[in-house]
């Protein structure tokens, strides 16, 4: 655990962890309110996001790629609300009419913009590139306390930092009203609680958070983050409190194993590179997810929640 | 205005006047209209709730009994209307009603505890960020205790029973100690002893001098249980006392042919009103 | 000819003539199959089934490379992304019945991981000596350049098989998808259909994979059933609606593509599938916007007209803003809201109208007439001019209406 370890390694793993918790904080939220394909609708036109921003700056700089995204991304959450609303369609179908139809306006321009000089594609956009987002100036733990060598960490940590405070804060704000709109919404609005704006601020903090891990780690963790680590902690614990807490914990889990199994789990077969850690981050919580399903202590529905459901 | 009054026999219910004048009224309601599509659920119905009553609102199924409930309180949009509370603009008077809505609205599996749920009545008073202190707890454990749920207090909501679900619900409700007491069919699929602890907790209700109005399906408990109905059927069909208004030909004109003139008079109503 | 034309008119060489075949097959099928899905509210498994199969296709190259074949079997790989395809989908049901998680966090699940899965698999093949050139990559967009006559063909072939299956299975998946309770009362075996729908399901993405990509095959399972039930309100008519939608989509999109170079063959069928899609939501003659916005503004003004009538046949004072412009752009009321003469006598249509509805409610003890009276349906079309004159007797000839003079 020396200097390499700083170097190569510390940022991606804390990247992954922050990304990570972003994503499973509002994630909680969304699978209980049957909402969880939201994330998956987010980080599909995500690529459409960047790739106008992209056309209308010109540059790759972050900032317009990320406000691209966040604008997609609330495009898409209006126009799915406004199928539902207006064509009287079930909520799936319209996120199933709305990310497709962007994500293909997305490739379409990708295709017919000249990007091919800049690195902009939609593996990339899928895949991210975790592993690359290394601290070149980093010689060792010491490094921390190196104002010189902390400039040079990468952006993408210090943008997803902030965002995982900001996603933090907002939920200890909003806990209480979250909590009651999201199992009793005709309470709430009864309360004067106002539950339509509760629901779309939930989905646009979920874009930003969708938006910021993407720029780091792609969109496959994005959507995995959303679902695996809340839907494992609802089968650990019956309060909600304690389920955020299960969540951010596999969360973190997730991040760690999956970098590491993607540095080093190759090796351990003989190989020689790396397999990508996006991808790996997402098979380890859903691994989590499937050891939750097998024995967490509260995976079944019982009572009256079940005849409920079965009705 | 020169107009002459038509006195519409639909308008039976008005031949009553209302027990209060709309400002002092718990909730009064004038011209509601709700749609679904293009088919009034609730057509301009003006309604004055009396107060420190229980009221039943009645009519067949599909009548609009919890439509006209919910879009008074805002919780489904209205096409036309006007809602007043205790005389104000039903948005700033929020505080004073308690609404306890059907049990089937909500997700039963929600990871969340009994005591947790009454303290959602709490909500308003503990604002955003303070912490729930023992105080609170302690209201919210009497809430309970007053409908027969304190041992149940740490069970995960999803284990309860449908009339144990209900005490949870009324319990919330007592936990916001407000004036108005909305309720939207609170004996509905509850076992005997659940229906009778809830009426026993909105009697005391009324005895503090709060208003109660729920919405009843059941006509062979009306007279009962309240002092008032609003019988509807997508019109205001008729309002008033029980005396008054709950008779067999403002339930005919309810209920149409649903309900037999015999089965009526099985309902005890007084001797005077059938005809 | 313009390339557009020609590419339409299938003169625009083999190849692309038996995509575009395949394309519209595909969409028809697509369209009909994903039918029977959105039916029964389960749009997005479609999402789920799509990306579980990447990583079967990765597995099915790593396989037939270490045969020694050649990776790159169209059929092979369709094979291997089947059968990844199935288990993503077995999984997504096992999720939903063993524990308390709900379908939409299975699917999410289950598609997140698959394809997370599916990408490490990638970046295995891409360090495998054969694996440089798999060209893999076009199973996530879909690719038609470059593409040998024989996939072409295994398209338009499969294309056919999944219409041909639609048309066989079309009655029983009618009767599932809209009634699942009754079809099983009358003897049908709704797992087998359900599972043979889902087989349909599958057998339409992975034949789409390599054509339209695995993201974007989502869009021609949901889009075309979505945008045919704007049209038709009968469950079987949405399956030929959905079947023609998708496969116009196809068709035109393959053309559209094959006229430029770079024109992404998938992106362009999708986003024809969503033009026509916008266009239904927009002007469908039923459940179109623009008819909802005409039907319900139509329906506000016949609300406050008649609650504006009633107030004033009971000489109530009207408060409501809206009432007062509908009734004074109807010369009922004066601007300073006293009713005018023509507002008079239609308070007085009203009014007796309101009397003839009390007696027809005290005579008709039928919950079925008396249940129109709802406020707006006018007493005319409930019942026959025998009746109302009836009525009229009992109401014992015309009230008077207007008195000058008040109480």
């Amino acid at each position: 655990m020396g200097a390499q370890f700083v170097q190569f390694s510390l940022t991606p793993i804390l990247i992954g962890i922050f990304a990570a918790i972003a994503c499973a904080l509002p994630g909680n939220f969304l699978v209980l309110r049957r909402q969880a394909l939201i994330g998956d609708a987010i980080s599909h036109v995500v690529l459409p996001g960047i790739v106008v921003a992209f056309l209308i700056t010109g540059t790759v700089a972050a900032i317009p790629m990320l406000l691209g995204a966040a604008g997609a991304a609330i495009v898409a959450v209006i126009l799915i609300e406004a199928i539902k609303r207006l064509g009287r369609i079930e909520p799936g179908a319209a996120m199933g009419v709305t990310f497709t139809t962007l994500f293909a306006a997305g490739v379409l321009l990708l295709d017919q913009s000249d990007t091919s000089n800049v690195h902009l594609d939609v593996e990339h956009a899928l895949m991210g590139n975790l592993e690359s987002l290394i601290w070149f100036r980093a010689e060792g733990w010491h490094s921390l306390f190196d104002p010189v060598a902390l400039a040079a960490l990468p952006d993408e940590l210090g943008r997803i930092f902030v965002v995982c405070l900001l996603v933090i804060a907002l939920t200890v704000f909003f806990w209480r009203p979250l909590k009651i709109s999201t199992f009793d919404e005709g309470f709430a609005q009864a309360l004067g609680l106002p539950v339509g704006a509760m629901g779309f601020g939930l989905v646009v903090v979920a874009a930003i958070a969708a938006v910021a891990a993407f720029d780091a780690v792609g969109s496959i963790i994005v959507i995995a983050m959303f679902i695996c680590p809340p839907a494992a902690a609802r089968l650990m614990t019956n309060s909600l409190e304690r389920q955020v807490w299960w969540s951010v914990g596999f969360a973190t889990l997730a991040a760690i194993l999956g970098y590491v199994f993607a540095g080093y789990g190759p090796l351990w077969f003989g190989g020689q590179n790396a397999v990508s850690a996006a991808g790996m981050i997402a098979a380890v919580s859903g691994v989590i997810l499937g050891l939750a399903c097998l024995y967490g202590p509260h995976r079944s529905r019982v009572g009256a929640a079940r005849q409920q459901a079965d009705a | 205005m020169k107009q002459a009054a038509i006195t519409l026999a639909a308008d039976r219910g008005r031949v009553h006047s209302p027990a209060a004048p709309p400002e002092d009224s718990p909730l009064a309601i004038s011209g509601l209209t709700v749609s679904y599509g293009d088919k009034p659920a609730v057509f301009s119905v003006d309604a004055t709730f009396a107060p420190e009553a229980m009221t039943a609102i009645i009519g067949p199924n599909g009548a609009g009994k919890s439509t006209l409930l919910k879009a008074s309180l805002g919780v489904i949009p209205r096409v036309s209307g006007e809602v007043t509370v205790f005389g104000r603009p039903i948005e700033r008077a929020r505080e004073r009603i308690a609404y306890v809505p059907q049990r089937a609205s909500v997700d039963w599996d929600f990871p969340t505890t009994v005591i947790d749920v009454v303290l959602m009545g709490l909500y308003r008073r503990i604002g955003l960020v303070r912490r729930i202190g023992r105080a609170n707890r302690d209201t919210a454990l009497e809430c309970l205790d007053r409908v027969g749920m304190a041992d149940f207090a740490h069970r995960q909501i999803g284990q309860l029973s449908g009339g144990q679900q209900q005490r949870v619900f009324l319990a919330r409700a007592l936990a916001q100690d407000a004036d108005l007491y909305l309720l939207d069919e609170p004996f509905a699929g509850v076992d005997a002893a659940t229906e009778r602890a809830i009426i026993d907790v909105l009697k005391a209700l009324k005895a503090q001098s709060r208003a109660v109005v729920c919405v009843h399906h059941d006509l062979a408990t009306v007279r009962a249980y309240f002092d008032h109905v609003f019988l509807i059927n997508v019109r205001r069909i008729a309002q008033g006392t029980v005396e008054e208004a709950f008779t067999s030909e403002n339930l005919q004109a309810t209920y149409g042919g649903r309900l037999a003139t015999g089965h009526i008079d099985q309902l005890s109503l007084p001797g005077q009103q059938v005809s | 000819m313009n390339p557009l034309a020609e590419a339409l008119l299938l003169q625009a060489g083999y190849n692309a003539a038996l995509v575009g075949i395949g394309a519209g097959l595909l969409g028809f099928a697509a369209g009909a199959a994903g039918t029977f899905l959105f039916l029964r509210k389960r749009a997005l498994v479609s999402d789920a089934v799509a990306h579980a199969t990447l990583p079967g296709v990765g597995l099915a190259f790593i396989v037939m490379v270490m045969a020694g074949g050649d990776g790159r079997n169209l059929l092979g790989l369709l094979a291997g992304s089947a059968v990844s395809a199935w288990v993503g989908l077995w999984l997504v049901q096992w999720m939903t019945r063993t524990t308390r998680l709900s379908e939409d966090a299975a699917i999410g699940a289950v598609l997140s991981v698959f394809f997370g899965l599916g990408i490490v698999i990638l970046t295995v093949i891409q360090t495998m000596s054969s694996g440089r050139q798999a060209g893999l990559e076009s199973f996530l967009l879909g690719s038609t350049a470059g593409m040998l006559f024989n996939d072409a063909l295994i398209i338009a072939i499969g294309g056919s098989l999944a219409v041909i299956a639609t048309w066989l299975l079309r009655r029983p998946m009618t009767l599932v998808s809209f009634d699942p309770d009754y079809a099983a009362a009358s003897g049908t075996n709704v797992d087998r259909i359900d599972l043979a729908m889902m087989g349909l399901v599958m057998a339409v993405t992975v034949i789409g994979l390599k054509l339209v990509g695995l993201i974007l095959i989502i869009a021609l399972l949901i889009i075309p059933p979505v945008t045919a039930r704007f049209w038709t309100e009968r469950s079987d008519h949405v399956i030929w609606w959905a079947g023609i939608f998708g496969g116009v989509s196809g068709y035109v999109g393959a053309a559209i593509s094959a006229s430029a170079p770079a024109l992404p063959t998938g992106a362009i069928i999708v986003l024809v599938a969503a033009g026509l899609f916008g266009l239904s939501l927009l002007f469908a003659p039923a459940r179109g916007v623009a008819a909802a916005v005409l039907r319900h503004r139509r329906f506000q003004w016949r609300v406050h007209r008649r609650q504006g009538l009633l107030a004033m046949a009971r000489a109530e004072p009207i408060h409501d803003p809206f009432t007062l412009r509908v009734l004074g752009s109807e010369g009922l009321v004066r601007r300073d809201g006293v009713p005018t003469d023509a507002g008079r006598a239609q308070a007085a249509k009203i009014a007796r109208d309101e009397r003839r509805w009390d007696v027809a409610r005290q005579i008709h003890l039928d919950a079925g007439l008396t249940g129109r009276y709802d406020g707006l349906t006018p007493i005319e079309q409930v019942f026959t001019p025998d009746e109302i004159a009836e009525f009229d007797a009992r109401i014992g000839g015309p009230a008077p209406v207007a008195t000058q003079g008040g109480h």
